[in-house]
């Protein structure tokens, strides 16, 4: 297919645009595509896709109501700030998150990297987390004695754990 | 160390000499971590994420992994620190902006950099002059293996590093070429090159990274994908793309000399005149006037100057740059006619050198 609008060159950018309910489809040229101002996106970012996995679930959807028990984050906050609050969360929306990652990277299993004490740690993190949780809850709620407890037992976690 | 003492100084990617320094710039290796047991930035207290950055430090300092390193909360940093940092790529935009305890750790050569409570907790980067995939990601892996023993970090057997945004799970490596490619955007074949890398999966961005404008025809080019694919992966998808588009590239150049070169020549000496004797310059018109020059050079048509020298003058003619070395604030104009005195140092050089 030739380029509609030189007439010259072959058409390979296809744009089908809605205008006032009228569909207009365009067939140019790269050069062309270029001089009417159409830039050629080399990535999809997340915020695309984003908006995109909502508008396909629906906000309906269990997973709009669900929150992740260690940071307080809901899958809504997740849509509207783009970042996730903690490590917890990407099983908590597992659901969403795997259909999303497999988009953006095309499979959803790790075959990188593997740190040396791997394992052994992934319980210890996540109760460690609940710790820092739980300590944080009991300052607020001015809970000296309470927090007093569960910065000692953090201390205690983080040294048989051998972090630094 | 004060910063301004390093805005004389050149970083060591700025040197010019590393493999295909013709076309590419530096190559950039970074790799995303979370410490466990926090939640991630969004959701941190700003005791903990100073927790996190203590902990951090002092394990650096433990290690002594960057020598002698610099250390700078960016908290307390004042606007124009935290844009000259920007300017050398020791730091994010992401990480000057951000409000609460955030920090920057280098290497005195400026070639490792641990970002400190960015978008993830930890950001390291080494950033090495020209094309050199195999050893910058070497050297930050073996960073990282010496961190990991003093610190847990986010990790599940399935999804890999764990971190706060799902585009870097996994791996958590970004893996960055800064090229310049002035041919290909004279003979508009930059889109077509564009097309064939969104085809492998990699992305292009400009000078600063994402969401910036290429200016002086830099662009990087980096990894899209962080997960489902290993490290070595990665880095062999870049590693049999650049060098053809750097061979596209040097045709493009070869082409223009060949078919076009009275106007591959104008341009450049046009640019040469301007930069020789220019009274205001701005910014910008700076980028593509050096770039012009940056080719000259490489294709031999100019001579007397080294392309280190330009090098560093794309970035000491930035504005957190010009306002480090007067030591005070400037305004646009002032930038401008400061700028237009540095370029024209630099030219007498290369007048004498011919």
């Amino acid at each position: 297919m030739q380029c509609q609008r030189c007439n010259e060159n072959i058409a390979s950018v296809h744009l089908t645009e809605i205008i006032k309910g009228e569909k207009i489809e365009k067939h140019l040229c790269e050069e062309c595509a270029k001089d009417e101002g159409y830039t050629i996106k080399t990535h999809v970012s997340l915020q695309d896709l984003l908006s995109a996995f909502i508008s396909a679930h629906g906000e309906a959807s269990d997973l709009a109501e669900t929150t992740c028990p260690d940071c307080g984050m809901s899958y809504v906050d997740f849509r509207n700030e783009g970042r996730l609050g903690c490590p917890n969360d990407y099983e908590v929306f597992r659901e969403a998150l795997d259909p999303l990652m497999e988009k953006v990277h095309g499979t959803v299993e790790h075959t990188g990297k593997v740190p040396s004490r791997a394992g052994e740690s992934e319980r210890k993190q996540r109760d460690l987390m609940s710790l820092r949780r739980q300590l944080r809850t009991a300052v607020e709620r001015e809970n000296y004695e309470e927090a007093a407890r569960l910065r000692d037992l953090i201390k205690d976690k983080e040294k048989t754990d051998g972090i630094a | 160390m004060e910063l301004r003492e390093l805005a004389t100084s050149s970083s060591e990617w700025m040197r010019g000499d590393g493999p295909q320094a013709g076309v590419v710039i530096s190559t950039r290796v970074r790799v995303a971590r979370n410490v466990a047991g926090y939640p991630f930035l969004k959701r941190m207290t700003p005791e903990q994420r100073h927790d996190v950055q203590e902990q951090i430090r002092g394990v650096e300092t433990e290690l002594g992994l960057l020598g002698e390193p610099v250390f700078m909360p960016l908290d307390t940093a004042s606007e124009l620190d935290r844009q000259f940092l920007i300017e050398r790529h020791l730091i994010s935009r992401e990480l000057a902006g951000n409000d609460g305890p955030r920090a920057v750790m280098f290497s005195p050569n400026e070639t490792i950099s641990l970002m400190i409570n960015e978008e993830d907790h930890l950001r390291l980067q080494v950033l090495r002059s020209g094309l050199q995939l195999e050893d910058t990601w070497q050297q930050a892996s073996g960073l990282d293996d010496e961190l990991e023993r003093r610190l847990d970090f986010a990790f599940s057997s399935r999804l890999g590093y764990l971190t706060a945004c799902p585009t870097n799970v996994g791996t958590g490596l970004r893996v960055s070429v800064m090229m310049h490619l002035p041919a290909l955007v004279i003979t508009r074949q930059i889109e077509k090159v564009f097309q064939a890398i969104a085809r492998m999966r990699l992305a292009v961005r400009g000078l600063y990274g994402e969401g910036t404008q290429a200016s002086g025809d830099f662009y990087q080019i980096s990894n899209q994908v962080t997960l489902g694919r290993s490290e070595e992966e990665i880095l062999e998808t870049l590693s049999l793309t650049i060098p053809r588009i750097i061979d596209y590239e040097n045709k493009a150049r070869e082409a223009l000399l060949r078919e076009s070169s009275s106007l591959l020549e104008d341009r450049i000496w046009r640019a040469v005149g301007i930069l020789t004797h220019a009274r205001r310059i701005s910014s910008e018109e700076t980028m593509t006037l050096l770039s012009a020059l940056r080719m000259g050079l490489n294709l031999r048509l100019v001579k007397g100057l080294e392309v280190s020298t330009i090098n560093k003058l794309f970035i000491d003619t930035q504005p957190g740059h010009l306002q480090m070395v007067s030591g005070r604030e400037l305004s646009q104009e002032q930038r401008d006619v400061l700028r237009a005195n540095q370029v024209r140092e630099i030219m007498k050089i290369g007048e004498n050198g011919n």
